[in-house]
C-alpha cells in the first residue's frame, strides 16, 4: 500500500520536470522496476519465510529457529509424519487430486473436442456453460453442491465422491480451455487430411487428434492435480469430517490455534506437490511440442488459471 | 449431418456432468431458498416452480436494504471489496506494464514470479501472513520499528497495535494481497498486446511520455482493466476465508461470511440459500460480462 502515492506522483510528474523530453523517452522508467521489484518481494517473502519456519528446530511458528526435518519426519506426535490427522489430510488431498485428475481430464477432452465441432442448436448455450463453472464464485458454487448432496441426492451425501464430484466440477472447464486452445494451435488440416484418405471419423480422432493432443492432456492432467490440491471451499464444504479434511482445510482450522511448525512442514508439503505438478506440465509441454513454432509455453500454462480466482 | 452428431456425442458426458452438478446444483439453491424448512429447521426444497415460497427470498432481501440486519454487512463488503480492487489495480497496473514492455532480459523471469502466487494455495498466502502478523511475528515487529502501526492508529485505521485483533484494514490489505496476482495477468496480456509503434508514432507526433500513457495506453489497456477487475470481483464478493483467517471478529464480516455462517452453521439454510440467489443475481451482470470477452479473446485466437 505504502508504494501507492509515490506510483500516482511519478506517472504525472515526468511532464512538468523541465528538459525531460531531451532526456532518452525509451529510457527505463526506474520507479518502474523498483515497485515491480518491491512487489515481488512482498508477495513472495511471506511464504517463503512460512516455509523457512517449517525447518525450524525450535517450536516457534513466527520466529527463525535454527535447522532441522523434526516437524516433517521427528518421531513425535507433533511432525507430519506423527500426527495421524496431518497425515490423513495429506493423503485425502493427494487422493482427491488424483482422482479429479483422472475423471476431469477425459470428461475435458471429450466436452472441448465435441464444442469445438458441434455448431448446432444448443451448441451456444452448452459453451456458456462449459465456461461459467471458471467464473462462479467458488461459495455460490460450493453452497449448490453442498445442497444438491444434502437435498437431492442424498445416497451419495457428504464425503469423498462429492468432494471428488466438486473438484473433477470446476477443474473440467480448465481443462475445456487448454484442450482448445490446443485445438485451435493443431488446426483442422492433418484431420481433414486423414479423413480425405478414407479414415473413418473415430479412427481420425484416435490415431491422429488424440495425439496431436497430447501435449495440452498431459497439462490438463497435472493442472487439474494442482487445481484440486489447492482448493479450499469446495473440499470444505463437501467434507463430511475430520476423516475428509484435505490439508487447506487443516491449515484453515489450525492457523491461528496450534503453534507449532508442523503445520508449516505440512504446507510446504503441499506447495511442493503443486509446484513439481506444474513444472512437470511445462515440461512435458515443452518437450511434446518441441520444434513447433509457438508463444512462450510458459506464458501459456500460467495463463490457464485466470479463470479461477482460487 | 452424420458427422455433425458425432460431435454433439462427443459433449454428452461432459454436458450431463456439468447439467447435473452445476445447472441443478444452482437450481438446488433455488429450491432451497425458495422452499420450506421441516420442523427441525432442516430445509425442504420445493423443486416445483409452482410451489415456490418466497418467505425466505423476502426476508433476506429485507435484511440486506437500509435498516435490515445484514445491511451493514452488505455496505462493508462494498467498502472492502472497492477500496482492495482499487489498491490491486493501483500496484497491478505498473507491475504488468514494467513485465510486458521494460522487464527486457528478465522478462521470463519477472513473469515467472508475477505468476507463482497464484499457484501457491490462497489459505497457504494467508496462513504465512497470520504467522508474520502475530505479535511476535517478523510483519508485526516491521511495522512496528516503522512506526506504521502508530501511524495506522493516529490514522484511526487501526485499533491497537494487534494487527490480527479484528482490524479492518488488516482484511482489505489481506484481499490486496491475495488477489493482485489474478489482476496482474489479464492486465499484463493486454499491456503486452499493445503494438510498439503505436507509442511510437504518439510520441513521434509530440506526445510526451505522461500523454501517450493517459491518451494512447491507458485506453487501450482498457479491456484488461475491465477483466482483471471483474476477475477479482467476482471471487472477493463470495471470500470469508480471508476474513476468518486476518480477523475473525465478526465487525470485520463480509457478505461471504454471512452466507456460510447460515449455511454451514445454524439452522438457516434455507436463508442461506435466499442470500445465494441474491448474491449470484447481483453477480450474474459480471459474470457474463466476463465470458463475454472470455469468448471473443478465443474468437481472436481462432481467427
Amino acid at each position: 500500500m505504502s508504494a501507492v502515492p509515490t506510483e500516482q506522483a511519478a506517472t504525472s510528474k515526468p511532464a512538468q520536470r523541465p528538459g525531460f523530453s531531451l532526456g532518452n523517452p525509451w529510457s527505463k522508467p526506474r520507479w518502474l522496476t523498483g515497485v515491480t521489484w518491491v512487489y515481488i518481494l512482498w508477495s513472495l517473502l511471506p511464504v517463503l519465510l512460512a516455509i523457512r519456519v517449517a525447518f525450524n528446530e525450535g517450536r516457534s511458528r513466527t520466529a527463525i529457529d535454527g535447522w532441522s526435518l523434526k516437524w516433517f519426519f521427528g518421531d513425535n506426535s507433533f511432525s507430519v509424519f506423527g500426527d495421524p490427522a496431518l497425515q490423513d489430510a495429506l493423503t485425502h488431498s493427494l487422493l482427491l487430486a488424483g482422482l479429479a485428475m483422472l475423471i476431469a481430464t477425459p470428461l475435458g477432452i471429450m466436452l472441448a473436442i465435441g464444442l469445438q465441432r458441434w455448431r448446432g442448436r444448443g451448441s451456444g448455450p452448452a459453451n456458456v456453460v462449459a465456461l461459467l463453472p471458471l467464473v462462479t464464485p467458488e461459495l455460490v458454487f460450493a453452497v449448490g453442491l453442498f445442497l444438491l448432496f444434502t437435498t437431492l441426492l442424498t445416497t451419495i451425501g457428504l464425503g469423498t465422491t462429492a468432494q471428488v464430484i466438486g473438484h473433477v466440477t470446476f477443474s473440467m472447464s480448465f481443462v475445456v480451455v487448454i484442450v482448445r486452445g490446443r485445438l485451435v494451435t493443431v488446426g483442422p488440416d492433418v484431420e481433414e487430411a486423414a479423413a480425405d484418405l478414407g479414415a473413418p471419423p473415430l479412427a481420425v480422432i484416435w490415431r491422429v487428434l488424440l495425439p496431436l493432443l497430447a501435449p495440452a492432456i498431459a497439462a490438463s492432467l497435472l493442472i487439474v492435480f494442482a487445481l484440486s490440491i489447492d482448493d479450499f471451499v469446495v473440499s470444505q464444504y463437501l467434507a463430511s469430517g475430520a476423516d475428509t479434511a484435505t490439508v487447506p482445510m487443516r491449515i484453515y482450522a489450525q492457523a491461528r490455534a496450534a503453534p507449532l511448525p508442523s503445520l508449516n512442514a505440512l504446507a510446504t508439503l503441499m506447495l511442493l506437490f503443486t509446484l513439481l505438478a506444474l513444472v512437470l506440465a511445462y515440461v512435458v509441454f515443452r518437450f511434446m511440442t518441441r520444434g513447433e513454432k509457438r508463444g512462450s509455453a510458459i506464458e501459456q500454462i500460467a495463463s490457464i488459471d485466470s479463470g479461477g480466482g482460487r | 449431418m452424420q458427422k455433425r452428431r458425432i460431435w454433439g456425442f462427443f459433449a454428452a458426458p461432459g454436458m450431463l456432468w456439468l447439467g447435473l452438478f452445476f445447472v441443478v446444483a444452482f437450481y438446488a439453491v433455488i429450491s432451497v431458498g425458495l422452499g420450506n424448512i421441516n420442523t427441525l429447521y432442516q430445509p425442504i426444497p420445493h423443486w416445483n416452480p409452482l410451489d415456490w415460497n418466497v418467505g425466505y427470498l423476502v426476508q433476506a432481501i429485507e435484511s440486506v436494504i437500509p435498516g435490515g440486519q445484514n445491511w451493514a454487512v452488505v455496505v462493508r463488503s462494498v467498502i472492502y471489496i472497492t477500496v482492495a480492487i482499487i489498491g490491486a489495480l493501483l500496484i497491478g497496473y505498473p507491475v504488468a506494464y514494467y513485465a510486458s514492455r521494460h522487464a527486457g532480459r528478465w522478462r521470463g523471469l519477472v513473469v515467472v514470479l508475477l505468476i507463482l502466487p497464484f499457484w501457491i494455495s490462497y489459505i497457504m498466502r494467508m496462513f504465512a501472513w497470520t504467522n508474520l502478523l502475530a505479535p511476535e511475528g517478523y510483519g508485526s515487529k516491521v511495522l512496528s520499528a516503522l512506526s506504521i502501526d502508530t501511524l495506522f492508529s493516529s490514522l484511526g485505521l487501526l485499533d491497537g497495535t494487534d494487527w490480527l485483533g479484528g482490524q479492518g484494514i488488516t482484511v482489505i490489505i489481506a484481499l490486496i494481497y491475495g488477489y493482485v496476482p489474478f489482476f496482474i495477468l489479464p492486465l499484463f496480456a493486454s499491456l503486452d498486446r499493445i503494438d510498439q509503434r503505436v507509442i511510437e508514432a504518439a510520441r513521434d507526433l509530440g506526445a510526451p511520455p505522461p500523454s501517450s500513457f493517459w491518451r494512447v495506453i491507458l485506453p487501450m489497456s482498457k479491456p484488461g482493466i475491465l477483466a482483471g477487475l471483474v476477475l477479482v470481483a467476482l471471487p472477493m464478493a463470495g471470500d470469508y476465508y480471508t476474513q476468518t483467517l486476518m480477523s475473525g471478529s465478526p465487525s470485520t464480516s463480509m457478505i461471504g461470511n454471512t452466507i456460510n455462517d447460515y449455511i454451514q452453521g445454524g439452522p438457516d439454510k434455507s436463508l442461506g440459500a435466499a442470500m445465494t440467489i441474491l448474491l449470484s443475481v447481483v453477480l450474474l451482470f459480471f459474470m457474463l460480462y466476463y465470458l463475454r470477452s472470455l469468448r471473443r479473446e478465443q474468437g481472436e485466437v481462432a481467427a
